[in-house]
């Protein structure tokens, strides 16, 4: 499908208030990652890994445990500094960033291990991702002065469409931490999209879901991307997850890249067969 | 309770004198006289959004007119194939708008299915609600590839698709209104054209016995049907039904459709399958259905909750229900109740009922109706009690889910109602229910012979259900005709009956009855291992596993009192008194479907069970008292052993018949 998408030439597109936007299109890479090291003491967790990732693509990141995989993320979010190398986004290179200033690109993430609140219903932890894009002070909000107010309506009609989008109205106004696990995973989704994000980092989205889980999750993946055109990346354990949704993939082992291209490619390449898949002999 | 009731509603508020009209003709009614009034709502974004009369009859104007730009004319099929969206049944009204016929398709129904009814009903064009039912169809269009119009309502999803013939609701509408302001008569004539005689919808049978058949009904027929019900509850504007149960199933073709658009009030959708239950509590019907073992979730959540409420509660609710059980059907009945009851009542109501109602979404109920199954005496009761209007009704697709109704006033637990209005009930000389009447289908799909199987000469459709019609005229089904035997007596002997009421009882898990060709009706039983376990263990009863549990005298005696109740009930159920039960055993296995006893289904496999156990059928009715038996087992890994027992034959207490049941 992506190679069809390809060929078109970007004119072909649908013009016009009513037609659909574009579809989803593989573009220039928007984010490059450099040469990066990071260690912990003596540990080291990454060793001079560089990759790309294109707009619109879904690109995964996989490793056996403690490959370096979260690391990774964590540098590209500015949870970490890495010792070395650079992180360019859309033109701009970083030495290091901090969280605030990723968000605030449009980079948003979804945890391994949920970090939502727990106490809170669904509604106000997906409002929560809006946190950024509200405007009114923390007064007239409190106060739901005119404008303050027209704002949150207009967040919450957001919000609402990711509701929607997700298929979580039941749960609208369930406290989070009543929520079996699956359900939450997908809560944590909504909440960054709610950021409206041009980058969506995912921590294993899949950890610990059932089959069912997992398939209705492949979809809302996939529909994010191809709804809003959202660039994916995620980091996966599954790995016939990995390789039915993914653009291209590249393979971490022992914090050291061993292969990166499409899907076929990384399945056929033999290093990453003897270290990820396992030989026989 | 009686302001429940609301006897002052204009009970023909469209002065439908006239019967001959059609679906869409009523639709143009509504828009002219009640055109702001709230014609259906569905919650979107979390908000309640609704369309006016007017508004929908614009809609599916513009709905029809781009069916009609893309060549669907009189007597084409719609498929529509998703769940209750206002906009999917605006497409049936569409279809019926160009004389063309809708078919609402089960939308869970797999590919292969959907396949043989889109191939039966000769489909071109079909309606789905999103993604998934689009992938579904173009799946079903490899094998019947005259399928050549998809139409979604959800571009969800949708949007790198590029199959022919693909093309949103939305855009159907742009094309209509372009048709329309080319053809500004097309749409008056074709509404004009169709005859009430004319087949307004193709409902499909389940199909659990051979390939489903397509019946056709007229709009007469379902507006027929729609105003009886519409007349005997007194439904109008003002009034609100919650549509969640499948467009395919006949009974929210009822309710939704024919009720909808006879009575003028409004239909409310849910958000999604799962919210039901919120949205209900939102909009709080006037007027609600659901299948039997909804009342039971719903019942079951309220007890569980409760056995978790602090002390004071619960002995409050306790009291409140104890009360509610005595009285609350008599009120609601209205039957006479002394004054300090009514006062003690009212009370409860302040206090629980009320309440409870509001939590079940039930407030505003004025009847509520289920059907399809058998409900439990106490599950009914409860509801009744507590002062929800709830009533039984008996039908199905070839009747338009119209042929008995319990009236307000006249509702009996253990019957459907009497005939409903312009309907008429014969009971055949093998028991089997006939039916004649304004609901009865005008045919099945290109199936005459299928037809002439259950219409006969005299216009009556055959049910295949068994049932009995009492003094009073309620009609009370019994049994599958076919299951149905005869004594020696003369008198009918319905087996399932005989084995529903015996398991209602928590501590029989199944039954099997003998009386087809006797003199007597005889009974295996097998005891609920866990439940009767459970007891005994409670009463200090030591026991050695399934076979000693079963012999145990305190067992036989736990038995023979459910079977004592079972036969106090059927003594007093006119033409059931010769069917009480003479004598049974509890049998010393489990029947399991790996020997072949029960369906995969849980079905008894009566012939089956009889041969294999014939030595103890015939010392059933051998006079014995005792009788060995050895029976072969299949374990679940597969080996075989043998389990061997001998059983007591036990006598049960009978009653003699009551006549005139009070």
């Amino acid at each position: 499908m992506n190679a069809r998408a390809m060929d078109l030439p970007p004119q072909a597109a649908p013009q016009g208030d009513d037609a659909p936007p574009p579809a989803r299109r593989i573009g220039e890479s928007i984010l490059e990652v450099k040469n990066i090291s990071l260690a912990f003491g003596g540990v080291k967790a990454l060793s001079d890994i560089s990759f790309d990732v294109r707009e619109h693509e879904v690109r995964a990141i996989i490793g056996p445990n403690g490959a370096g995989k979260s690391s990774m993320l964590n540098c590209i979010n500015g949870v970490y500094t890495p010792q070395q190398g650079s992180i360019t986004f859309r033109g701009q290179t970083f030495r290091h960033m901090n969280s605030r200033q990723v968000a605030e690109m449009g980079v948003a993430r979804t945890f391994q291990n949920l970090a939502l609140f727990k106490g809170m219903s669904v509604l106000d932890n997906i409002m929560s991702g809006r946190n950024l894009k509200m405007k009114s002070g923390l007064l007239a909000q409190a106060l739901r002065w005119g404008p303050a107010e027209r704002e949150e309506l207009a967040h919450r009609e957001f919000v609402e469409r990711i509701i929607d989008f997700l298929e979580i109205q039941a749960w609208r106004k369930t406290p989070v931490g009543r929520l079996p696990y699956g359900l939450q995973k997908r809560v944590d989704l909504g909440r960054a999209l709610a950021m409206e994000p041009q980058v969506l980092l995912l921590d294993e989205p899949m950890a610990g879901m059932n089959v069912e889980e997992k398939q209705d999750m492949c979809r809302f993946v996939l529909d994010v991307n191809d709804e809003f055109g959202t660039t994916i990346v995620l980091i996966e354990h599954d790995m016939g997850v990995v390789m039915d949704i993914s653009d291209r993939v590249v393979v971490l082992d022992y914090g050291r890249k061993i292969g990166d291209g499409t899907p076929d490619e990384v399945r056929a390449d033999p290093e990453v067969i003897r270290a990820y898949l396992g030989t026989t002999h | 309770m009686t302001s429940k009731y609301r006897p002052t509603l204009p009970s023909t508020f469209l002065n439908m004198s006239q019967p001959n009209t059609t679906f869409p003709r009523l639709l143009a009614e509504h828009a002219r006289r009640q055109p702001d009034a709230p014609a259906m709502r569905e919650k979107d974004l979390g908000i309640w959004q609704a369309w006016t009369w007017q508004q929908v009859a614009r809609e599916v104007r513009e709905m029809a007119c781009g069916l009609a730009s893309l060549g669907f004319a009189a007597h084409d099929n719609l498929a529509i194939v998703g769940a209750n969206r206002p906009r999917l049944y605006m497409t049936a009204l569409a279809a019926q708008s160009l004389r063309g016929v809708p078919v609402p398709l089960y939308q869970d129904a797999v590919a292969g299915e959907m396949t043989f009814m889109l191939e039966d009903a000769g489909v071109r064009f079909v309606i789905a609600e999103d993604q998934e039912q689009v992938d579904k169809l173009l799946e079903c269009r490899e094998q019947w590839p005259r399928l050549a119009h998809i139409i979604y309502e959800d571009p969800r999803g949708l949007r790198n698709y590029d199959q022919p013939g693909l093309l949103s609701l939305e855009q159907l509408r742009e094309r209509g209104r372009a048709f329309d302001a080319q053809h500004p008569e097309h749409f008056e004539r074709a509404v004009a054209s169709a005859l009430p005689d004319d087949v307004a919808v193709i409902l499909y049978t389940s199909g659990t016995t051979g390939r489903p058949k397509g019946v056709c009904q007229t709009h007469a027929s379902f507006i027929a049907a729609g105003r009886g019900g519409v007349e005997s509850d007194r439904l109008g504007p003002g009034d609100d039904i919650m549509s969640y149960l499948p467009m395919a199933w006949v009974g929210d073709h009822l309710f939704s459709v024919a009720q909808w658009l006879v009575g003028g009030f409004t239909l409310n959708c849910p958000e999604s399958s799962e919210t039901v239950m919120n949205d209900m509590r939102e909009i709080g019907p006037t007027y609600y259905f659901g299948p039997p073992r909804t009342f039971e979730g719903l019942l079951t959540s309220v007890s569980i909750r409760m056995e978790d409420a602090a002390t004071l509660k619960r002995w409050l609710y306790a009291k409140c229900m104890a009360l509610a059980r005595r009285v609350g059907a008599d009120i609601l009945n209205g039957a006479p109740v002394s004054a300090l009851d009514r006062l003690r009542y009212r009370l409860g109501d302040l206090l629980v009922y009320g309440p409870l109602r509001n939590m079940l979404g039930m407030s505003r109920i004025r009847v509520a109706y289920t059907a399809g199954a058998a409900i439990g005496p106490d599950l009914f009761r409860f509801y009744r009690s507590i002062g929800v209007n709830l009533k039984q009704f008996y039908g199905q697709t070839e009747t338009c889910a119209y042929v008995c109704l319990q009236q307000d006033g006249k509702v009996k637990l253990t019957s459907v109602g009497t005939a409903a209005p312009g309907m008429e009930l014969r009971i055949a000389d093998n028991g089997e229910v006939l039916v004649r009447g304004v609901s009865v289908l005008k045919e099945y799909y290109k199936r005459p012979e299928a037809t002439a199987e259950v219409l006969d000469a005299e216009g009556y459709f055959h049910t295949g259900d068994a049932g009995v019609i009492d003094s009073e005229g309620h009609l009370r089904i019994i049994d599958r005709a076919k299951d149905v035997g005869r004594m020696n007596t003369g008198a009918m002997f319905a087996p399932n009956y005989i084995e529903n009421k015996l398991k209602f009882f928590p501590q029989i898990k199944e039954a099997v009855c003998f009386g087809h060709a006797r003199d007597e009706v005889c009974a295996f039983i097998n005891i609920d291992y866990e439940a009767v376990g459970n007891w005994a263990e409670r009463r200090g009863l030591p026991y050695g596993g399934y076979v000693d549990l079963a012999g145990k005298p305190e067992v036989l005696a736990l038995v023979a009192e459910c079977i004592g109740r079972v036969n106090a009930d059927l003594a007093a159920e006119e033409g059931m008194a010769d069917t009480q039960i003479a004598r049974f055993l509890v049998l010393h296995k489990e029947l399991d479907p790996d020997d072949d006893e029960l369906t995969r289904t849980r079905k008894v496999r009566r012939g089956h069970v009889a041969d294999k156990y014939r030595v103890l059928v015939d010392a059933l009715y051998g006079g014995k008292t005792e009788q060995f038996i050895e029976t072969q087992v299949k374990f679940e890994d597969g080996r075989t052993g043998t389990v061997s027992a001998t059983l007591s034959i036990v006598p049960a207490q009978r009653y003699p018949a009551v006549r005139a049941a009070a």
